[in-house]
């Protein structure tokens, strides 16, 4: 692993609260390859949304660090003052959330919104600004950029709107970017658009992408990696292909098979019993034994670490094997 | 954008005409002011070539249209109580009210949206606390009382400020103004800080709860992912957003700031349009309480005006038709 952009390790989110403690993601360590994309898809509340804001440094209060260190680009940034944690933002690692419709400011233009983030990190005029942002708007593929430049977002389709906040995130050429369920408030038809384009860009820029998500379908067309995360811990990491190939984990292997397949007629889909519990609730041993099919004796009492299991990382006493 | 502009001036003329409606009926409900001109001596057929000089006999819609017309063009008659014209009394008055509301407005504004900012983003700081507990004060005590605190404390034991009065006024053109002089800036401090206490704690609370909501975003959310400095994104990207229901209160409070102004200057015995219509209402003098309620009214309806046409300034998603 020569100088990975992302090192994230041993993370621990906690969320303080009037008589215990939430412990919302718990050794969570990963890296991302400069150029790589690497998924990271669980239910809601399984942390990784929560690991995003914690990269980036927005983990709204009271959820805090509790433990674990943070690297982008080499530099440590979980214990950065909040000035400094600002010039890293934007600047080093750029962000891209969920609804499009509510990312922009609606009071603003979206040149405005441009030039602004665009000199609050390069040194440059606003003349140049502003053609490096119409330039921007060209590249994410907006019709007529010089015209769209000084509209207002309501004057933006939801589509269009998720390519703005895409060259927002772009303006400074961070080395990576964070982008939670970038599609997930999208049409279908624009989903595949978006993430070609956030693929396509990233490749040419060189840019490495952390895509959060629950959609197992982009994270096939996207990333090179995944990481499966069940209540706040990662419970396989691997390569795409593998992991949906062949996944190790009963949990990953369990949302691999309630992928809808076209040429597999099914009357139901396959679904796993029960429900992710609540923070509050997370069983001893590995969380994921009340709802698994393979749970022995071991899984009750100890909770499994992340170990090699074949060509990937898995937590588990009992990791499934490869197809005989 | 022109088509609401229209329609909305239309229904301000609409809601001048009810008022004028209102401040005619006025005359016709306080009794025969042809009994207070001649006495009870006069023969009915006296009373009667009175009526038709004066045009009463004539019928309602008549003297109604006949009063609109007159007033528009700033003829409410003779006051009973100066034997002057109304209007000229109301001008001579008008420069103390206009002076006085402004600079209760502009306190309030000055004072109340920098507190609202400062409590609405570090809204567990102790000073932000502080300013909060003294809001419910300041929201809660009725302006009479802060008037005669202020005037104990400041005139009376401190000796700072004058207790009543507007102090030496100069003249400027029609317009006296007590910006000029030193006695009349200082004349004006009590009775500003009294009338602006209100609206101040109003548009402090105001501008904090419409920021604690707009820093919950995901566009402030956004901001900040891009590393926008955080002074941008409190004054330039949060403070725009919570200007709409900000101007909305400031424009219908500064209707009521002229409006009720008549406690504080009743207070602080200030020379203005609310003292002159106290002094009316004991004396029954009806054109300056007419005249006083389509002034009062018109101030109301132009700044509603005003504050309707600053929303197509701040927000653009109203300036593209239908959006």
């Amino acid at each position: 692993m020569a100088n990975p952009v992302l090192v994230v390790e041993k993370l621990r989110i906690e969320f303080p609260q009037r008589r215990r403690t939430l412990v919302a993601v718990d050794d969570v360590s990963f890296a991302i390859e400069r150029g790589e994309v690497v998924g990271v898809v669980g239910e809601s509340g399984a942390g990784k949304s929560l690991t995003g804001a914690a990269i980036i440094g927005l983990l709204r209060a009271p959820g805090r660090i509790a433990a674990g260190r943070i690297w982008i680009d080499g530099r440590r940034v979980d214990n950065l003052d909040p000035a400094a944690m600002r010039r890293v933002r934007g600047r080093v690692v750029g962000a891209i959330f969920q609804d499009p419709m509510t990312s922009l400011n609606p009071l603003f233009t979206v040149g405005q919104q441009l030039v602004e983030t665009i000199r609050t990190h390069l040194p440059l005029d606003r003349a140049a600004a502003r053609d490096r942002a119409v330039a921007l708007l060209a590249e994410v593929g907006i019709p007529a950029p010089g015209q769209r430049f000084d509209q207002y977002p309501h004057q933006f389709s939801g589509g269009m709107r998720q390519r703005v906040v895409i060259a927002l995130a772009l303006c400074a050429e961070p080395k990576l970017i964070i982008a939670d369920e970038p599609t997930t408030a999208l049409d279908v038809s624009i989903q595949a658009q978006i993430v070609a384009l956030l693929k396509r860009l990233c490749q040419d820029h060189g840019t490495a992408v952390m895509l959060v998500t629950h959609d197992m379908g982009v994270i096939a067309e996207t990333a090179d990696r995944v990481a499966v995360m069940y209540t706040g811990r990662i419970v396989e990491l691997g390569r795409v292909a593998e992991v949906i190939g062949t996944p190790r984990h009963p949990y990953a292997a369990g949302l691999m098979a309630s992928i809808p397949t076209i040429d597999r007629r099914q009357e139901r889909l396959f679904q796993i019993d029960g429900a992710m519990p609540p923070l509050a609730a997370i069983p001893a041993g590995c969380p994921f034994h009340p709802r698994c099919p393979r749970a022995i004796a071991r899984c009750r009492e100890e909770r499994p670490d992340l170990a090699r299991a074949g060509a990937h990382l898995v937590a588990c006493w009992l990791p499934l094997g490869p197809p005989s | 954008m022109i088509g609401f502009i229209v329609s909305r001036i239309l229904q301000s003329a609409l809601v001048m005409l009810v008022v004028g409606l209102i401040a005619f009926a006025l005359f016709n409900y306080v009794g025969d002011p042809v009994n207070n001109m001649l006495g009870p001596s006069a023969t009915s057929a006296e009373r009667a070539r009175l009526h038709a000089e004066l045009g009463l006999d004539r019928p309602f819609l008549v003297q109604y249209g006949d009063f609109i017309v007159r007033a528009v063009q700033g003829n409410f008659g003779l006051s009973y109580q100066y034997a002057r014209p109304v209007i000229d009394i109301v001008a001579e008055r008008l420069p103390a009210t206009v002076e006085l509301s402004l600079a209760a407005v502009f306190l309030a504004l000055a004072l109340g949206i920098p507190m609202g900012i400062y409590t609405g983003i570090r809204p567990s700081a102790p000073l932000a606390r502080v300013l909060m507990g003294l809001s419910l004060v300041g929201i809660s005590l009725p302006t009479f009382f802060t008037g005669i605190v202020l005037i104990v404390l400041f005139a009376i034991v401190l000796k700072w400020l004058p207790p009543f009065g507007r102090g030496e006024v100069v003249a400027v053109g029609w317009w006296s103004t007590g910006l000029l002089t030193l006695s009349g800036l200082k004349a004006l401090i009590l009775p500003a800080i009294t009338l602006c206490l209100f609206q101040m704690t109003l548009i402090m609370r105001l501008v904090r709860s419409a920021m604690l909501e707009i820093m919950r975003t995901d566009y402030i959310r956004f901001a900040m992912a891009r590393g926008l400095r955080m002074s941008s994104v409190h004054f330039r990207h949060a403070l725009k957003n919570t200007l709409v229901p900000v101007v909305t209160i400031t424009g219908l409070q500064m209707g009521s700031i002229i409006a009720f102004a008549v406690i504080t200057e009743t207070v602080f015995q200030w020379p203005g349009l609310g003292l002159l219509f106290i002094q009316a209402l004991g004396f029954g003098d009806i054109p300056v309480m007419a005249a006083y309620l389509v002034f009062v009214s018109l101030m109301f309806v132009a700044i509603n005006l005003l504050v309707d046409l600053l929303y197509f300034v701040i927000d653009p998603r109203l300036r593209t038709g239908g959006g």
